[in-house]
C-alpha cells in the first residue's frame, strides 16, 4: 500500500451502490441455481464475444490502438489535476457550468438543487453508470422528482423495479416473454394485445417514451469521455434516447467521473475505435453526440456537469490498482469471464459486475469494507480479462494485489485468524516433517466419511465452509500416496503409516 | 475548503509518487492512402451492412434523387443553408417544406408533425459507415435530424475520409457533433437487433461524386 509522506491524509471511500449487499459466494451460490439467468447469459456473452472478435480482427492496427490507449489513460491519471482544471476552464468558457461532488450525497444533493431550480419534477434520464453508482433516481425520488429511464433496457429494469445486471445489455437476465409481462403490466395504455417480438416491444417503447422525450425540459445524462483540450463532452449510444436527452431539453445535467478524461481532441481517435469494438462489437455505435458548453441556438441553453469523486482519488492512491481508473465501461472483460458466464451481474452487487467490478468496487470502497472483501476472489485467474481489455488493463494482477490487502488488513485489524491464515499454518505444520504430514494423512478417511456416496463434500464445517458454499470438494483417496508407497515397497521402507483400508481404489 | 479544493487536494495526495506520464505510442493507423472511388465502395458497403439505403450518384441528379425519395413524405424540413441548388425543381413540393435556422426555430411539436429531413454533411468515414454532422450551415440545428422518422443525408464524395483519425482532423471538436452509424438501432431484447426506436428510423444516403 501506499505510504503517505507526512501527509496524514486517508484516502476518502466512496458510497452509493457500490456495495455488495452480501458476500460474492453466498450471492454466487444463489444466481447458480437459476438456469434461466444462466442460459440467457451464456448466449449473450457468446453472441457479443463472437461479433466483438470479427470487428477487431478487421483491424491491422487493434494492438497498436490497445498501447495508444493505455498510455493515454495513464498519462490521464499522472495528470489528473492539471487536466481537470484544463477542462473546467474550457467548458466553462462556453457557458457551461462545473459542479464537484465528493460522494454520491453531495452529487445527488447537487442534481436535486438543480433540477429544483429549473421548477421541474420530472426529467429524462440516458443510461448512466455514475448515476447509477450514486443512486440518483432512488434519492430523486425521495425529493419527489421522477426520473425516467430512457434507454430500452433500463426502462424495463425501472419497469420492473430491478436491478441491471450487465453494462452494456442491463436486462440481459430477462427474457421477451417476461418483458411482454413487464410492460402490459407497468405501462398505462398498453396495447392488450401487444406480442413478445422484438421489434413489437421496441415501438411500444418508442410510443411509451416519445411524449416523454417531446416535453420534458430537463435530461440527466452520463459521459464516456470529457476532452480537456477543447473542453467537449461525448456520449455514446444506439437508440437515440440519447441525442433525445441531450439536445430537446432546455437544461442538461451531466454527472461523470473525474477520471473519464481524455487530454486532446486527437486521443478521441483512439478511444473512438476501442470502444464500439469491445463494446457492442460493431465497427461504430449507431450514435454519438459531443458538445462543448452551450451552443447558442442548438441544444439546452442551461447545460451542467457534476464532476464526482466517490472513492476514485482513493483508487488513485492505490498504486498497484490505478489503472482499474483507465476502464471505459465497454464490457468485453464481462463476457469473456467464465464466472460471470456463470453467475450473473447481480451477483457481484455493486453497479459494476463482471471482472471489473471485482476490482474497481474494492478499491472505491476500500478492501476493509465487508460487503466487496469477497470481490477479489470472484476469478479464476484464468486471463481472459485482460486479453479483451482495450486499454490493457491488468485485472488479474490487481485481483492478486487486492487479495494481498485483503488478508493484510484483516491481520491488522487483529481480528480473529482468517480461514486462509489457519490453513497455511496447519499446511506449513504439515508440510514441516514427514512424520506429520503422515498424522495428516491418517485423517484421510475421515474425509471419505464425510463425503458421503457420491464422493462429493457439499459442506465443511467452520472456517472451511467459504470454500464448499459455493463449490463441492471430491472426497479424498481412500489411501493416501505415502501409504501405497510404503506398501508397494515394504521391503526397501517399512511402512510408518497405518494400513489401507481399500486396496481396489487405488488403482482407479 | 470548497468540494473542488478538496477533491483536488486529496488527487494530489493520492499521485504522491509522482509517477511519470508515459510518451504516447501512436504507431496505429493515421492515414488509409484510399482514392476516391474505393472509399465511395467501402462506404457504402459499410451502410448497407447497417441498413441504411445509399444511392451513388452524379452531382448534377441530386435534386432528382431527392424528390424522389421524398415522394411519399407529407412534409419535410430542410436547414436554412441546405445547399443551394438540391432542391431544385421541386416547386411542386413547395408547400410541403418547413425551413428551419437558428433565428427561427420549429418547435419540437412542428419537427415531430414532419415526416422527413433532408440536411448535407460534414465528413463521413468509409472505415467505419460513419456520417458526421457538425451543425454547419448545411447540416442545421441538431433537433432536425433527429426527430422526423427519415433522414435523407447528402455525403459530398470529397469529404469522405477513409479511417476515423482521417475525420476527426477535419472536424472542430468545439462544435456540436452528430455521428450516426446507421439508423437507430437496438438490441437490448434477447440481443436481437431491431432497426429505429428513437432516432429516425429509415436512413437514406445520398453520396454525390
Ligand atoms: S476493464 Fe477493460 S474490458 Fe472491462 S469494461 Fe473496463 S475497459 Fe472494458
Amino acid at each position: 500500500m501506499t505510504t503517505f509522506l507526512g501527509m496524514p491524509a486517508l484516502p476518502a471511500f466512496g458510497s452509493g451502490n457500490l456495495f455488495a449487499g452480501e458476500s460474492f459466494p453466498k450471492a454466487a451460490h444463489r444466481e447458480l441455481g437459476n438456469a434461466q439467468l444462466r442460459a440467457n447469459l451464456g448466449h449473450a456473452t457468446h453472441t457479443i464475444r463472437d461479433k466483438r472478435q470479427a470487428v477487431v480482427s478487421e483491424l491491422p492496427d487493434w494492438e497498436q490502438l490497445r498501447d495508444a490507449g493505455s498510455a493515454i489513460k495513464e498519462s490521464v491519471m499522472a495528470r489528473l489535476p492539471e487536466l481537470l482544471e484544463e477542462f473546467e476552464k474550457n467548458f466553462t468558457a462556453r457557458g457551461g457550468v462545473i459542479h464537484w461532488a465528493r460522494d454520491a450525497r453531495e452529487a445527488n444533493e447537487i442534481v436535486a438543487g438543480l433540477v429544483r431550480e429549473t421548477g421541474e419534477t420530472e426529467v429524462v434520464k440516458v443510461k448512466s453508470m455514475a448515476t447509477q453508482e450514486i443512486g440518483l433516481n432512488e434519492y430523486l425520488e425521495e425529493q419527489g422528482i421522477e426520473a425516467f429511464e430512457t434507454d430500452l433496457a433500463e426502462l424495463i429494469v425501472q419497469l420492473d423495479r430491478d436491478k441491471p445486471s450487465h453494462i452494456l445489455v442491463p436486462a440481459i437476465h430477462k427474457n421477451r416473454t417476461e418483458i411482454r409481462d413487464i410492460f402490459l403490466r407497468e405501462m398505462p395504455g398498453a396495447d392488450q394485445a401487444l406480442t413478445n417480438d422484438p421489434p413489437v416491444l421496441a415501438m411500444a417503447a418508442r410510443e411509451h417514451l416519445r411524449r416523454k422525450f417531446l416535453t420534458a425540459k430537463v435530461a440527466v445524462s452520463g459521459a464516456n469521455f470529457a476532452i480537456a483540450d477543447s473542453g467537449t463532452l461525448a456520449v455514446v449510444e444506439s437508440e437515440g434516447n440519447g441525442r433525445m436527452c441531450l439536445t430537446l431539453p432546455e437544461t442538461l445535467i451531466t454527472v461523470m467521473g473525474i477520471e473519464k478524461l481524455l487530454p486532446t481532441w486527437q486521443d478521441l481517435e483512439v478511444f473512438m475505435q476501442l470502444l464500439p469494438r469491445s463494446s457492442t462489437g460493431e465497427r461504430m455505435n449507431p450514435y454519438t453526440s459531443l458538445w462543448t458548453g452551450v451552443m447558442e441556438g442548438d441544444g439546452p441553453q442551461n447545460v451542467h456537469l457534476v464532476l464526482l469523486d466517490n472513492g476514485r482519488s482513493a483508487a488513485l492512491a492505490d498504486e498497484m490498482g490505478r489503472s482499474a481508473l483507465h476502464c471505459i465501461r465497454c464490457s468485453a472483460c464481462m463476457n469473456v469471464c467464465p464466472v460471470y458466464e456463470r453467475t450473473g451481474g447481480h451477483a457481484y452487487g455493486s453497479t459494476y459486475p463482471g471482472p471489473i467490478g471485482a476490482i474497481l468496487s474494492p478499491l472505491l470502497t476500500g478492501i476493509e469494507a465487508e460487503e466487496n472483501n469477497s470481490l477479489p476472489y470472484a476469478s479464476s485467474l484464468c486471463g481472459a480479462c485482460y486479453d479483451a481489455c482495450p486499454v490493457k488493463i491488468n485485472i488479474p494482477d490487481i485481483l492478486v494485489h487486492l487479495r494481498s490487502v485483503d488478508v493484510d488488513s484483516k491481520r491488522g485489524a487483529r481480528k480473529v485468524p482468517s480461514q486462509m491464515d489457519v490453513g497455511m499454518k496447519a499446511a506449513s505444520w504439515a508440510l514441516s516433517s514427514g512424520k506429520h504430514l503422515g498424522l495428516v494423512e491418517k485423517g484421510l478417511p475421515l474425509g471419505r466419511l464425510a463425503a458421503g456416496r457420491d464422493k462429493k463434500i457439499k459442506k465443511l464445517p467452520g472456517i472451511a465452509g467459504g470454500w464448499t458454499q459455493s463449490r463441492d470438494i471430491p472426497a479424498p483417496p481412500a489411501q493416501s500416496f505415502r501409504d501405497w508407497w510404503a506398501k508397494e515397497h515394504k521391503s526397501a521402507a517399512p511402512s510408518q503409516a497405518a494400513p489401507s483400508r481399500d486396496d481396489k481404489e487405488i488403482q482407479q | 475548503m470548497t468540494a473542488r479544493e478538496d477533491i483536488l487536494a486529496r488527487i494530489r495526495t493520492a499521485l504522491q509518487d509522482s509517477p511519470e506520464a508515459p510518451q504516447i505510442p501512436r504507431e496505429y493507423r493515421s492515414e488509409s492512402g484510399m482514392e476516391t472511388e474505393e472509399l465511395i465502395e467501402l462506404l457504402v458497403d459499410r451502410l448497407v451492412d447497417y441498413k441504411a439505403q445509399v444511392a451513388v450518384v452524379a452531382e448534377a441528379e441530386v435534386p432528382a434523387t431527392i424528390a424522389s425519395l421524398l415522394e411519399g413524405a407529407r412534409s419535410y424540413v430542410v436547414p436554412e443553408g441546405l445547399d443551394g441548388g438540391w432542391l431544385e425543381g421541386m416547386d411542386d413540393a413547395r408547400s410541403r417544406r418547413r425551413v428551419d435556422s437558428a433565428g427561427e426555430p420549429l418547435s419540437v411539436t412542428d419537427l415531430d408533425g414532419t415526416d422527413a429531413v433532408v440536411t448535407g454533411s460534414a465528413v463521413a468515414v468509409a472505415e467505419t459507415g460513419t456520417i458526421i454532422l457538425d451543425g454547419s450551415a448545411n447540416q442545421g440545428r441538431r433537433a432536425i435530424s433527429l426527430v422526423p422518422d427519415h433522414h435523407i443525408c447528402v455525403v459530398k464524395a470529397a469529404d469522405i475520409a477513409g479511417i476515423l483519425p482521417e475525420a476527426l482532423r477535419r472536424i472542430d471538436g468545439t462544435r456540436p457533433i452528430t455521428m450516426i452509424s446507421g439508423p437507430s438501432a437496438t438490441s437490448d431484447i434477447e440481443l436481437e437487433r431491431v432497426e429505429g426506436v428513437h432516432g429516425p428510423r429509415r436512413l437514406d444516403v445520398i453520396i454525390a461524386r
